[in-house]
């Protein structure tokens, strides 16, 4: 299982490279340099190094007491990559991606954004390392996360607003590879998650697989076991890959938390897997959400960072197999997830969390107490304050939820 | 199967985007073409998420998208231009989604039933469309393939397969209308010929009668897309009207007939 992928990018059927041939060469240049990075301790070391002194790993594991309390079943314990520097597990990606086009010699990183996390962490690598940086985001998401946008400018990075197609994630996508195939001579294209043309699943889950190594070892030191279950969100999916991919090959459940917006049976969701089919996006081979005749749907969540209509080859891969059991989440239960977490815990998580979190809830209620469940808590809540406010109708009706 | 020499005078070929602005249009654009001296047409399937393709064509592609065209209608068109009397070899030019939804075998026997005559997918590299050639060319079909500025030490391997012609990117970026063009393209030119066994044409970026009097001598074809993409956005209200739709044709033929001017006065080489 962890031999994948192949040497033509691909998780069994999944994967591979659907760019156009302008591409090609520096996606080779890519792998050739990402290659040798990733087996030279130098690299390996600074890479942690960073981690360590700038972004404040290794994040803690905490026990959710209250909430184990609450629902009277298996331990509930949090993998809180919230506490990294920028607030988010974006930012272990980017580091690597950054100490990688430093080793290319690349001075200019191009990103992509949906709500903002991906762009403020490239933003801050980029001034951390003395590169230029230019984020594209969607108008529509411009519009909807002035502060994160105000946030790239502070760190020094250029925002444009991308107009195309439906104005969010996925047009900034398009239009972020557009403008590589426009620079690439000397852009560098640090893409968020791990999706893509290969090598950057594959790249981007070596630089996000530490979350789950130290999950691991602290889980081990705590409880003297491995957890039974480990559960984290997807939308495109670095956290979960992050958090599993240490898990693989061991005798514990995995669990993928979809957006399931308002319903998987509406048309207003993120349920890339659970309702996708197979094609390619943005240079993979993977599920998307897409009509009959091929043309890719504007997928729907509350939660902007799975608002994304593909999902990480390596999913498609690990649900194919059967490996990784792939559910989704509503809005609301993930709002009402949020707000028990904040109240029983005193953590405000992200809303993508809050996803992973509301299945972790329900598994734990029908487990037993010598069980255990692991949650990647993949960022915090305070971007989303002001989602939160609306949905609850300006925060009036704030009370103790009955979960 | 394209069938073309490289000896004869250098290729008018136009792009049209298949649905715009509208279905029974795109036939009569396609005619004019032809009588505008095209070699050969390059007829574009619109997308939703076109990654090779700048504004212009991006616009065009949600026109037709309102006008729900599809692969499948696309091909279907051919079948018509040429029961209108369209002549010369037409290319489908698709991003590889659409082809994977309709179904590749189902995808080449349509493509062949309707007499297309290759087909162009941007985004399937030399390396992930061993399949598609195959089918392609079982299908008698020719497929088209690309070389790029960056392609270097991958020219050769490209060339090896290629079929019908070459399709050389001017210049680094997606389709648009550039005011210059690289000094570099004439020498990656140069190379490209001297490894191909096909014709070889260039595109991207192309939209000016001086870019080609002074490319002509360089290829074998000359790709114009977006030019004249945008030429038929302006026209697009008077296209819509039967009233005015004669006139707007006639101008359009005539934009086009003054953009490959150069070509006509083309000297055997």
């Amino acid at each position: 299982m962890r031999a994948v992928p192949d040497e033509r990018g691909r998780f069994g059927d999944f994967g591979g490279k659907f760019v156009p041939e302008t591409l090609m060469l520096p996606i080779e240049e890519i792998e050739r340099e990402l290659t040798k990075a990733l087996a030279d301790e130098r690299f390996l070391n600074e890479y942690l190094q960073v981690l360590y002194e700038y972004s404040g790993r290794p994040t803690t594991l905490t026990f959710a007491k209250n909430l184990t309390e609450k629902f009277n079943g298996a331990k509930i314990y949090l993998k809180r990559e919230d506490l990294n520097h920028t607030g988010a597990h974006k930012i272990n990606n980017a580091i690597g991606q950054a100490l990688l086009a430093k080793r290319m010699g690349k001075k200019k990183i191009i990103a992509e954004t949906g709500a903002g996390q991906h762009g403020v962490a490239a933003a801050t690598v980029a001034a951390r390392f003395g590169m230029e940086c230019i984020v594209f985001m969607g108008e529509e998401d411009v519009k909807r996360q002035e502060l994160n946008v105000f946030r790239m400018k502070l760190l020094g990075a250029e925002v444009v607003s991308v107009t195309s197609g439906n104005k969010t994630l996925k047009d900034a996508t398009n239009e972020a590879i557009r403008y590589w195939v426009q620079h690439c001579d000397d852009h560098y294209y640090m893409i968020g998650s791990v999706v893509g043309p290969h090598p950057y699943p594959l790249m981007v889950r070596e630089f996000q697989k530490i979350i789950g190594e130290e999950a691991k070892r602290q889980f081990l030191q705590r409880e003297g076991k491995l957890p039974d279950v480990v559960v984290a969100c997807v939308g495109g999916g670095s956290n979960a890959i992050g958090m599993f991919y240490p898990f693989l090959e061991e005798d514990v459940a995995l669990v993928g938390v979809e957006a399931a917006g308002k319903g998987v049976d509406t048309s207003y969701h993120a349920a890339t897997i659970t309702k996708g089919t197979k094609g390619v996006i943005h240079g993979s081979f993977t599920y998307l959400l897409q009509d009959k005749h091929g043309q890719i749907i504007e997928p729907y969540s509350i939660s902007a960072g799975l608002d994304y209509p593909g999902v990480g080859p390596e999913h498609a891969y690990l649900a194919s197999t059967g490996r990784v059991q792939y559910d989704s989440i509503t809005d609301d239960e993930a709002l009402a997830a949020l707000q028990l977490t904040a109240q029983e815990e005193g953590i405000i998580p992200a809303i993508e969390s809050a996803h992973a979190l509301a299945k972790a809830f329900q598994i734990a209620k029908e487990r037993t107490k010598e069980e255990a469940v692991l949650v990647c808590l993949s960022g915090r809540g305070d971007k989303d304050v002001q989602t939160v406010m609306n949905y609850l109708q300006g925060g009036e009706c704030v009370e103790v939820i009955n979960y | 199967m394209l069938k073309l020499s490289t000896t004869n005078k250098t290729m008018f070929i136009p792009f049209i985007v298949a649905g715009d602005p509208y279905p029974d249009v795109t036939v009569e654009l396609a005619l004019a073409l032809q009588q505008a001296g095209a070699s050969i047409l390059e007829l574009g399937v619109p997308y939703s998420d076109p990654l090779a393709d700048g504004p212009i064509i991006q616009r065009a592609a949600q026109r037709a998208l309102k006008h729900e065209m599809t692969l499948k209608k696309a091909i279907e068109l051919v079948s018509l231009m040429r029961k209108k009397g369209l002549k010369i070899p037409i290319i489908l030019f698709t991003y590889y989604n659409p082809v994977l939804q309709l179904g590749e075998e189902y995808f080449f026997a349509l493509a062949r039933k309707n007499n297309v005559d290759g087909v162009l997918i941007p985004d399937l590299p030399f390396e992930e469309s061993g399949h598609i050639r195959q089918l392609s060319e079982q299908s008698g079909l020719s497929f088209i393939s690309l070389v790029a500025p960056t392609s270097r030490n991958r020219i050769k391997k490209i060339a090896s397969e290629a079929q019908g012609f070459l399709y050389c990117v001017s210049s680094l970026g997606v389709t648009g209308i550039r005011d210059t063009l690289p000094n570099e393209l004439y020498e990656f030119l140069a190379e490209v010929k001297a490894h191909s066994r096909v014709p070889v044409a260039v595109g991207f970026g192309i939209s000016r009668s001086e870019q080609i009097q002074t490319l002509k001598d360089h290829c074998d074809g000359v790709v114009i897309g977006s030019a004249l993409v945008q030429k038929i956005e302006q026209l697009a209200d008077c296209l819509k009207q039967e009233e005015t739709r004669k006139d707007a044709l006639i101008e359009f033929q005539q934009y086009a007939q003054s953009l490959v001017e150069p070509l006509q006065c083309n000297e055997m080489r």
